[in-house]
């Protein structure tokens, strides 16, 4: 489980700005290797919470780049706002951070 | 002799009917599970099939749908996509590359004063146009540019 994530959350006017990076294979289930394909293995759900609130709800597929890079944007906010982040992928793997908006 | 058979048969039957039974429940928490993933969504492998699973297919061209692609991607395998909507009342945002072998790449939902804008990065086997869809009060609205891919990106 040692997929490590990053959030940057900062204010910027009358919004904040809401970036991570998850570290994740997102294997297509198309590339081979040595002649064997690579099994799929991808993050389906990505959800976003602000102080405990769901503000985004992602449906992804193997399409999305490795080690996904994804920016958000909510309305408002302060500083010391807890933004947390989760994943989950096609084999049951999670993994969530949070971070404060600075 | 005849009748036997028949009793044989209806036990038989009624058995199936159990286990099937059994199996549908036994696949329930499973399916549970992944409620969160529009699998048939986004397993279609044309765009318009893929439109039509998130009920898009009647989707209106917007300018108000703000799309940012590179005009020629050097990397398939990681091509920029920012999408902004100005809709008022902007629900939600799916992205769909046509050319894909599953053109549905993601579908984000925003509520709680989320605005709806996202910016992720795509993997692109081929040249292809990027459609985006916007979900405003039940109506869907769409925007496309098209990106020229140097680099396929399914080698990883």
């Amino acid at each position: 489980m040692a997929r490590p994530m990053k959030i940057r959350a900062r204010l910027v006017g009358d919004y904040t700005d809401i970036r991570v990076l998850m570290a994740h294979p997102m294997e297509t289930g198309q590339r081979k290797v040595k002649g064997k394909l690579v099994p799929a293995h991808f993050i389906e759900n990505v959800t976003v919470k602000v102080n405990g609130k769901t503000v985004v709800d992602a449906q992804t597929s193997q399409a999305i780049s490795r080690n996904p890079v994804f920016a958000f944007r909510v309305k408002g906010g302060a500083k010391g706002d807890k933004v947390e982040i989760g994943w989950v992928d096609n084999e049951g793997e999670t993994n969530s951070l949070d971070a404060a908006v600075a | 002799m005849d009748e036997g058979r028949r009793v044989i048969l209806r036990s038989a039957g009624a058995t199936g009917v159990l286990v099937a039974a059994l199996a549908a429940g036994l696949l329930k928490p499973e399916r549970a599970l992944a409620a969160n993933w529009d699998k048939s969504a986004f397993r279609q492998k044309t765009a318009e099939d893929a439109l039509k699973s998130i009920g898009a297919e009647n989707a209106e061209k917007s300018s108000q749908l703000m799309l940012d692609v590179p005009e020629i991607a050097e990397n398939g395998a990681v091509v920029p996509v920012e999408i902004s909507s100005h809709i008022p009342g902007t629900t939600s945002i799916a992205v769909v590359i046509d050319k894909n072998p599953f053109p549905l790449i993601s579908r984000f939902n925003f509520m709680n004063g989320a605005l709806p804008y996202v910016k992720l990065n795509a993997k692109m086997g081929q040249s292809s146009n990027v459609r985006v869809i916007a979900e405003a009060n039940g109506k869907h609205y769409v925007a496309m540019r098209s990106v020229k891919v140097t680099i396929g990106g399914c080698g990883g």
